[in-house]
């Protein structure tokens, strides 16, 4: 047993590395959409029994869990549908624009380091490119509302390009904060930055940034409540409203593997990523809990999902105006003084910027 | 090797796409295109080691100047035909324009023999910790600050006149001011009253 494994790892070794890399890049996509999957149910889930219900409960796989299949079930069932293209739609783009909301969204799975030793591209600029990405991925819901030949499409696409135009920058100025902070853009640099325990994290010098950050987060993934570019109530459902079956499914799928994403990227840019909250504590700090590992990104990104969840589930949905306000009025300035604040703590070396790299 | 044939296949697509731009019929077509150009020339950058540039491309001009101007290009209501009314009488401006930048990147080239032009994709590679950002930083802020500045002056003063510019208060219009409905409070609005309950005969 013990020398299969020695020689399974052995052959790993052998593969050429472009090989290996794209291994990796299966196994991810796969596991992001996987996760995907039993969000949709945990979503339901979550919010049924925050209303005292019980949530989707009749399909079981093998006897288990009561509403365990569903996701299964919901993905066979739109796969059975038809895709219905409406006449006067520009079909090419009306085909093109689910996948051009999903690839971003996969894509930045890239440069997250998943463990210590894992990670796809150790690109230097990891942070533009997240950014970069993230960007890209209105393209999508511009497009689809266009090219659909509908009103309340159209204007869920214009609702939809504004707002993520507008909270970018407000990210950016929130990236910029942790970039100060870390010293490096390179994702796997920023956590290690961040080692020493639970108080060493970013989070605490960067309040505002990290509060900054996940709003806007929950902006760029149109959650509620600034989910105006789906608006059920206003305009049926925004920009997918001419979709149906599987490419209905696409962009369901897009936005919550953007929510994985930013919930993963939260914990990363200010949670130390898989850095241990116990580490270098006495006694628990030298045990396997205080060890980097997977388990850990695992935990908080779940956390910060269910923090998406709790928001769908509490927040009445804001006003189209006030979303504009909000980002531009005081999202934006909440960042631009606290990059203030962090450059008086940088010229005094407190906080992270008391740590040997950055002399 | 693999770099020169990753160059040859971005810079057609870049060709290919730059030409859609301008043959295209439909604007938002013209604008998907330039998008596409725009990520293969950020691709081009790519396989020179100028990450910094090559993502910002992306990040600024894709991500940003460009959903603005679909959002523009979409909303307007442009009449193709009236777009395309004067096509042959200004077509030999055109021309004479292509073939004048055209006779300039030939004389550039001429004057400095194909050997100034460096086509050879085999240059010495950085190491793998060299962080092309943080050299482009170090020299914008040191050697290059005052021009950097000015650039950021410049711009601001853009957005600021872009403002001033389309900013309008039209008297007596009646609209919403956020800042104030945020400001309410419930006694401002709302006033409870005690009515004495009345005894039971």
């Amino acid at each position: 047993m013990h020398t299969q494994t020695d020689h399974l790892l052995a052959l790993w070794g052998q593969l050429p590395e472009l090989l290996r890399t794209l291994i990796w890049i299966v196994i991810i996509t796969i596991a992001v959409i996987l996760c995907v999957a039993f969000l949709t149910l945990w979503e339901r889930k979550v919010i049924g029994w925050m209303q005292l219900r019980r949530g989707p409960n009749r399909v079981r796989i093998l006897g288990m869990l009561p509403g365990l299949g569903q996701p299964f079930a919901d993905v066979f069932k739109l796969l059975s549908k038809e895709v219905v293209v409406p006449s006067g739609s520009n079909k090419f783009l009306f085909r093109i624009a689910p996948a051009l909301a999903l690839i971003p969204a996969l894509a930045a799975w890239a440069v997250i380091p998943l463990s210590p030793a894992l990670v796809i591209s150790k690109a230097n600029a990891g942070l533009l490119y997240l950014l970069a990405l993230s960007s890209m991925g209105v393209y999508g819901i511009i497009l689809a509302g266009w090219a659909a030949n509908s009103k309340y499409a159209f204007l869920g696409a214009m609702r939809s390009a504004a707002q993520m135009v507008a909270y970018e920058i407000a990210m950016g100025f929130a990236l910029v904060g942790v970039l100060m902070a870390s010293g490096s853009m390179n994702l796997g640099a920023i956590v290690r930055h961040q080692e020493g325990g639970l108080f060493a994290w970013n989070w605490l010098w960067l309040f505002p940034m990290l509060v900054v950050y996940f709003i806007a987060g929950v902006a760029e993934t149109n959650r509620a409540p600034f989910d105006v570019a789906e608006g059920e109530s206003e305009i049926v459902a925004g920009f997918h409203v001419e979709y149906s079956g599987i490419a209905f499914a696409l962009f369901f799928l897009a936005e919550y593997a953007n929510m994985i994403l930013i919930s993963a990227l939260t914990a990363v840019l200010f949670f130390g990523g898989w850095l241990s909250p116990v580490a270098g504590y006495p006694l628990i700090g030298h045990t396997l809990l205080g060890d980097p590992s997977f388990f850990w990104l695992g935990l908080k990104i779940f956390v910060f999902l269910f923090l998406f969840l709790w928001f769908r589930a509490t927040f009445p949905r804001y006003r189209y105006d006030q979303i504009m306000r909000l980002g531009w009025k005081a999202l934006i300035p909440v960042t631009l003084v606290w990059i203030g604040v962090e450059m008086v703590m940088a010229a005094v070396h407190i906080g992270p910027w008391a740590r040997p790299w950055f002399h | 090797m693999l770099a020169l044939i990753l160059f040859y296949i971005f810079a057609t697509f870049l060709v290919a796409g730059a030409f859609g731009v301008i043959t295209a019929r439909n604007p938002v077509y013209s604008a998907l295109f330039l998008v596409f150009s725009f990520i293969n020339s950020a691709a081009i950058w790519l396989l020179i080691e100028a990450e910094f540039l090559a993502i910002v491309l992306v990040l600024v001009y894709v991500g940003a100047v460009m959903v603005l101007f679909l959002f523009v290009v979409m909303m307007l209501d442009i009449n193709l035909a009236e777009l395309r009314s004067g096509f042959t009488r200004f077509a030999w401006l055109g021309w004479l324009t292509a073939l004048a930048v055209i006779a300039e990147i030939i004389g550039v080239v001429w004057r400095h023999g194909l050997g100034a032009i460096d086509v050879n994709t085999d240059f010495a590679s950085e190491p793998a910790n060299y962080s092309n950002t943080l050299q482009l930083g170090k020299v914008l802020y040191t050697r290059y600050a005052y021009p950097f500045e000015l650039a950021a002056v410049l711009l601001v003063v853009a957005l600021v006149a872009a403002i001033a510019l389309t900013l309008r208060h039209r008297p007596g219009l009646k609209s919403q001011d956020a800042s104030r409905q945020v400001a309410v409070r419930a006694r401002d609005r709302l006033r409870i009253v005690k009515t004495p309950a009345e005894k039971r005969p």
